[in-house]
């Protein structure tokens, strides 16, 4: 087992009458990119602020590096970069950054490499005054990464840019990942998280619904069919996974069967005399699974009351 | 870990720490305050209005026999006061009020800023402590206001050299002792209100709302209050420990004419003896100091 480097127990904060996050426990693990998952108002930001030490827990506590959150030991490790980019107007990117490498007492000889690494090196002169939303979202990531940090947080990081940005920060990500950065992430965007995080926690009104990998979040492999006539394939493929495995969808039949049995489903196909048009398999998008288990929280959360 | 020519590390796997951690977080907020179109804005007005009316309204007055402000004040005594010589008793004279002003809006600005920006937000999360930071930030203050009266210092020289040689007259140069007392003065009241307008800044979270507040206290609610106290005494205890008392005070007690001597400096008072001014002067700067380090080492930044 890999080592674990963020863990929580119970985090829990409230403002005033309001749950924003409520007994989130939830373990990152060395090398991995954790993407965590949910609508906005979720509660990530809260939960990653608390992670960093910039807001206190009302109850339950976390360790970071082994260290409390928002200790020198703990913080002087990480890279962040939370709920939007924080710099002074007036002054430029590269000094910014500078500004930033100074506090952690690193070489200013870093800023450049950071520029660079998020290209922004040709517009590092300028004011920050003057970025567009995408650039001041790279130069928040830029500053996160200074001075290699061991964990990156990184809070929604393709906020506000344009779908070729958007692209640009995942390579970014996919590519900090294979050279073994542990990245913690948080987005609202299904796809993002599908297709760059290895575990996900998928966070709804406070809370931690479920914390597992993508591959188990979509749960078993599924394959479609459209046939003719439906009614005949139908019958076939319930004979052949089971009566609850399948459903009519899209006006074919989508059935949760294992792809070494996909040839057996064929023949029984052919041998009823049905048309097949086309099979091929059906992941469940990370969608649907999240929008199930949500409303399936809701359903909880009415229960209780 | 790699190392730079520099001997400072390329990584951050262990950040300065002590005091090595207070003089980084120094540089970085000196880097930024040094770049702040804000800072030079505040430090050219100050030694503007400094140099306009220490020196250039009272020599224009003399050299035109108009009398300092239209009271008929003989104008030899208008000379002596822009003359070398006289700069330990004309330095702080103007401090108590506008000045401070001056010293309270950079600090309210310098501290309150950065919750809008963020940047507090992004200087935390950085490696050092938030005492630290904020102790950084502090220093790097205190470093602004004694380049600030030390480019006073220089002016205040300039100027009466020039206004010397222009006229004539023998420059005689201030005691070394007594100038060294007002400079110290000066920069105890300019810290304090740089410090009031620090605990503003973070209190209020905003530097409109600190900048405002600050302002309307000390030009205006302090006044205020003294005139009340002339109604009601028992008040005077309290105003007679009010941060613009004593720093009042401190400049009458350094040799400054006081607002109710007819052309006074507005601001300047002779409550308190010096001994005591200065005493309390350093009590507020210690307090503002320290209640807004606890209240930034305690806050959430959401």
């Amino acid at each position: 087992m890999s080592e674990t480097i963020v863990v929580t127990d119970g985090l829990t904060k409230r403002y005033g009458d309001q749950l924003a996050v409520n007994d989130v426990s939830l373990t990152v693990r060395r090398g991995e990119v954790y993407g965590f998952l949910g609508p906005n108002g979720a509660g990530k930001t809260t939960t990653l602020r608390m992670l960093l030490g910039l807001v206190r827990p009302t109850r339950g506590s976390a360790a970071i590096l082994g260290a409390q959150p928002g200790s020198p030991a703990a913080v002087a490790r990480i890279g962040a970069l939370i709920e939007g980019p924080g710099f002074y107007p007036y002054l430029s990117g590269r000094d910014n950054l500078r500004v930033m490498a100074r506090y952690q007492g690193v070489s200013e000889t870093a800023v450049d490499a950071a520029l660079e690494r998020v290209e922004l090196a040709g517009r590092g002169g300028d004011v920050f005054r003057s970025y567009s939303l995408g650039m001041k979202q790279r130069l928040g990531v830029a500053s996160a990464l200074l001075g290699d940090p061991e964990l990156l947080v990184l809070d929604e990081p393709t906020n506000g840019l344009d779908p070729a940005g958007m692209a640009d920060m995942r390579r970014l990500i996919v590519e900090l990942a294979g050279q073994g950065q542990t990245v913690l992430l948080s987005s609202h965007l299904l796809a993002e998280v599908q297709e760059i995080c290895d575990r996900v926690g998928v966070i709804a009104r406070g809370r931690l619904i479920t914390e597992s990998t993508v591959v188990e979040l979509r749960g078993a492999s599924a394959v479609y069919v459209r046939a003719e006539p439906v009614d005949r394939a139908l019958a076939v493929a319930m004979r052949v996974a089971g009566e609850d495995a399948v459903q009519l969808h899209d006006g074919g039949v989508r059935l949760d069967l294992a792809a070494g049995r996909v040839p057996e489903l064929a023949r029984g196909l052919v041998t009823a005399g049905v048309d097949i048009h086309e099979i091929r398999p059906s992941e469940r998008s990370l969608e649907d699974v999240f929008f199930e288990m949500t409303a399936a929280s809701r359903l909880g959360s009415e229960e209780e009351r | 870990m790699n190392m730079t020519r520099a001997g400072e590390p390329m990584s951050r796997t262990a950040g300065p720490t002590g005091v090595r951690a207070v003089a980084a977080s120094t540089r970085a907020e000196l880097l930024r305050l040094r770049k702040w179109p804000a800072m030079w804005v505040l430090a050219g007005v100050w030694l503007a209005l400094n140099l306009m009316f220490a020196y250039v309204f009272n020599y224009i007055a003399y050299a035109t026999g108009s009398g300092n402000f239209g009271t008929g004040e003989a104008t030899d005594g208008l000379l002596t006061d822009v003359l070398p010589d006289a700069i330990p008793r004309i330095y702080t004279g103007g401090l108590p009020m506008f000045g401070g002003a001056i010293m309270m809006i950079l600090g309210a600005l310098a501290a309150g800023s950065g919750f809008g920006w963020g940047t507090w937000k992004t200087a935390f999360t950085q490696g050092p402590r938030r005492l630290t930071a904020f102790g950084g930030t502090l220093v790097a203050l205190g470093v602004v206001v004694v380049t600030i009266l030390v480019a006073q210092l220089a002016l205040n020289f300039g100027a009466s050299i020039l206004i010397g040689t222009v006229e004539s007259q023998l420059l005689v140069w201030p005691d070394v002792g007594e100038l060294a007392q007002s400079v110290g003065g000066g920069l105890l009241i300019s810290a304090m209100w740089a410090a009031a307008g620090v605990l503003i800044g973070v209190l209020t979270r905003s530097p409109a709302m600190a900048v405002g507040l600050g302002l309307v206290w000390s030009l205006v609610v302090e006044n205020l209050l003294r005139g009340v106290a002339n109604l009601i005494s028992e008040l005077e205890y309290v105003t007679n420990v009010l941060p613009g008392t004593a720093a009042g005070s401190m400049a009458g007690a350094l040799g400054a004419t006081a607002e109710g001597d007819g052309d006074g400096a507005p601001g300047v008072l002779t409550v308190l003896s010096g001994a005591s001014s200065a005493a309390l002067l350093v009590a507020y700067l210690v307090l503002f100091g320290v209640v807004a380090a606890v209240s930034m080492r305690r806050c959430d930044l959401a």
